[in-house]
């Protein structure tokens, strides 16, 4: 049923903290790991070993350069993305099938792939790029916040929490209900001053980001550093004396020629 | 966006079927047996050719019966059904001019609105889209709709009318292009506001996050013959509207050039789709940094 829920009853996502992403797209990967084996049609790849490879992921990072308007080093911010979990999820309401939908009881919106015509519509409405048909199955794939693993009394506990999650080594991913202020989720947040991306669409999207925090500015590095004239030519003091003591030795190179 | 040739036929083919259909319902031309079986003919093959193009783009299309089931909410199945529903009426008033020499009156207007109604459900499908400012506006059912009824006055051998409203549907095809163009950017997202990073300065991709292309990028950031634009949008405006309105509305009736107008038509009105597609702009290009 593609009528949004009114409300539902947590609001599970996650909150990426991109000052301590460090761009190593392990999360990417454990994605393809586990959403390939589990959950659904497998995330395909074409030509994965030809000339022209692509392929199905649910989780992509970006990585951008942010150059400081009052001059200075510029600072590299890398940047996970993947489904949001909307609250006013457009990718919900325009699908003719049913196919996708916003679980009541934990705010995934999750595809059922059974009922997918592969009309492409629902990643059209998404601003995100959070959704990508599968070209071998021809059935729209998402972040399920791996549904198959937080509820799987079959791990163990550790592991009941998304894959990305589990697998990221510097901690930039956390899990949980950010519709319960006091949960932990909920707390970083506030504490770090979490956003949302695109509010201007009105998504209202469940998945925050922690802005990366203010650094210490540096100079910016020359561009043409290499080509500048070294700064001492010829060595003095202890060095220069035995530097010219050196080249005087028959087996040194002629001066010059090195 | 990437401009699919079966959505490009099915948009442009069933908007003129509709559109035929249409003036048919409304009794212009009132017309019967053999010859009323000869528009018919056109107008369901255009309406439906047009729909069954539509699931060439699908990914599973053994499963599109099952469109029919979200009208509450989706506009694409919302589509599913008004076009079956006009096809139907149509059908029944089709029989009843065809095999009976009867035009039941009613029915047709009932026809003919359900008609128009069902274009204006095709162009709600992108009007809807907020991620593609471009279409996020009234002048895209405007447009929908006037190039429907125009065509479809050409087919209905409707040519006072269809003179004018050509000229019309070009003159607001310019409107829609040139309040188009500026769109994205009044909007305002931009590879800062996209990511929150603005407070940090300008953002520059460093680095793409896959080394090939994906799904997005084929879909949704379609650049190729963009630089074409300007020419197509002439070759649009004059094959579609400007020469068949102008000819028909200079030319002394018998039409004997209409084919021509017609054929004129269609290749201009493909040219006007193509650019609706290629020239959209999907605000997730923002996150590569692309247009």
């Amino acid at each position: 049923m593609t009528q949004l829920p009114s409300s539902t009853t947590r609001k599970l996502g996650l909150v990426i903290d991109l000052d301590t992403c460090v761009g190593c797209h392990a999360c990417v990967i454990s994605c393809k790991g586990w959403n390939t084996e589990n959950y659904g049609a497998p995330l395909s790849d074409m030509d994965a070993y030809g000339g022209d490879p692509s392929g199905t992921f649910l989780n992509r990072v970006h990585t951008y350069e942010m150059q400081p308007e009052q001059g200075g080093a510029a600072q590299t911010v890398h940047f996970p993305k993947s489904c949001l979990h909307c609250e006013d999820a457009p990718c919900v309401t325009v699908c003719p099938t049913g196919a996708s939908y916003k679980r009541v009881e934990d705010g995934i919106v999750l595809v059922n792939e059974s009922n997918c015509i592969g009309c492409g519509l629902c990643a059209w409405s998404c601003p995100y790029g959070a959704r990508e048909l599968d070209r071998a199955e021809g059935v729209m794939k998402k972040c399920t916040l791996c549904v198959d693993r937080i509820y799987n009394e079959n791990l163990p506990e550790v592991d009941r929490i998304p894959s990305c999650v589990r697998t990221c080594p510097a901690g930039a991913r956390s899990f949980g209900d950010l519709g319960d202020p006091d949960s932990d989720v909920s707390q970083l947040v506030a504490a770090r001053g979490g956003y949302d991306l695109m509010p201007e669409l009105g998504t209202k999207p469940v998945n925050k980001y922690l802005p990366p925090r203010p650094k210490d500015t540096t100079d910016a590095i020359d561009i043409l550093a290499p080509f500048l004239e070294p700064v001492a030519e010829e060595a003095t003091g202890f060095i220069g004396w035995l530097d010219r003591a050196l080249d005087a030795l028959p087996a040194s190179p002629k001066k010059g020629s090195n | 966006m990437h401009p699919a040739p079966s959505v490009i036929l099915f948009t442009a083919l069933s908007g003129l079927g509709f559109g035929l259909l249409t003036w048919l319902g409304l009794g212009m031309p009132d017309v019967t047996g053999t010859v009323a079986f000869v528009f018919y003919f056109i107008g369901f093959a255009l309406s439906g050719g047009g729909l069954i193009a539509s699931t060439f783009h699908l990914g599973n299309p053994q499963r599109a019966i099952k469109a029919f089931t979200q009208w509450r909410t989706s506009w694409l199945s919302r589509e599913a059904w008004l076009s079956l529903a006009a096809l139907t009426v149509m059908g029944i008033y089709a029989v009843g001019q065809i095999f009976f020499g009867e035009r039941l009156v009613l029915v047709g207007y009932v026809g003919a609105s359900l008609s128009l109604i069902t274009v204006f459900s095709t162009s709600m499908i992108y009007t809807q889209l907020k991620t593609v400012p471009r279409w996020n506006h009234p002048t895209t059912p405007m447009m929908f709709l006037m190039l429907s009824v125009s065509g479809g006055a050409l087919l209905a051998n409707q040519m006072d009318k269809a003179a004018l409203l050509l000229l019309v549907s070009g003159a607001l095809q310019v409107l829609t292009w040139h309040l188009g163009d500026g769109r994205f950017a009044q909007r305002g997202s931009t590879l800062e506001s996209a990511t929150g990073l603005g407070h940090m300065g300008k953002a520059r991709q460093f680095e793409p996050p896959h080394t090939g292309t994906n799904y997005l990028l084929d879909e949704f950031v379609y650049v190729v013959g963009r630089k074409h634009s300007r020419n197509l949008r002439v070759i649009a405006l004059l094959c579609m509207s400007i020469i068949p309105g102008l000819g028909l509305l200079l030319m002394p009736p018998p039409h004997n050039a209409a084919l021509v107008f017609i054929v004129l038509h269609i290749a201009g009105l493909f040219a006007s789709r193509w650019l609706f597609f290629a020239e959209a702009e999907h605000v997730v290009g923002l996150y590569y940094d692309k247009r």
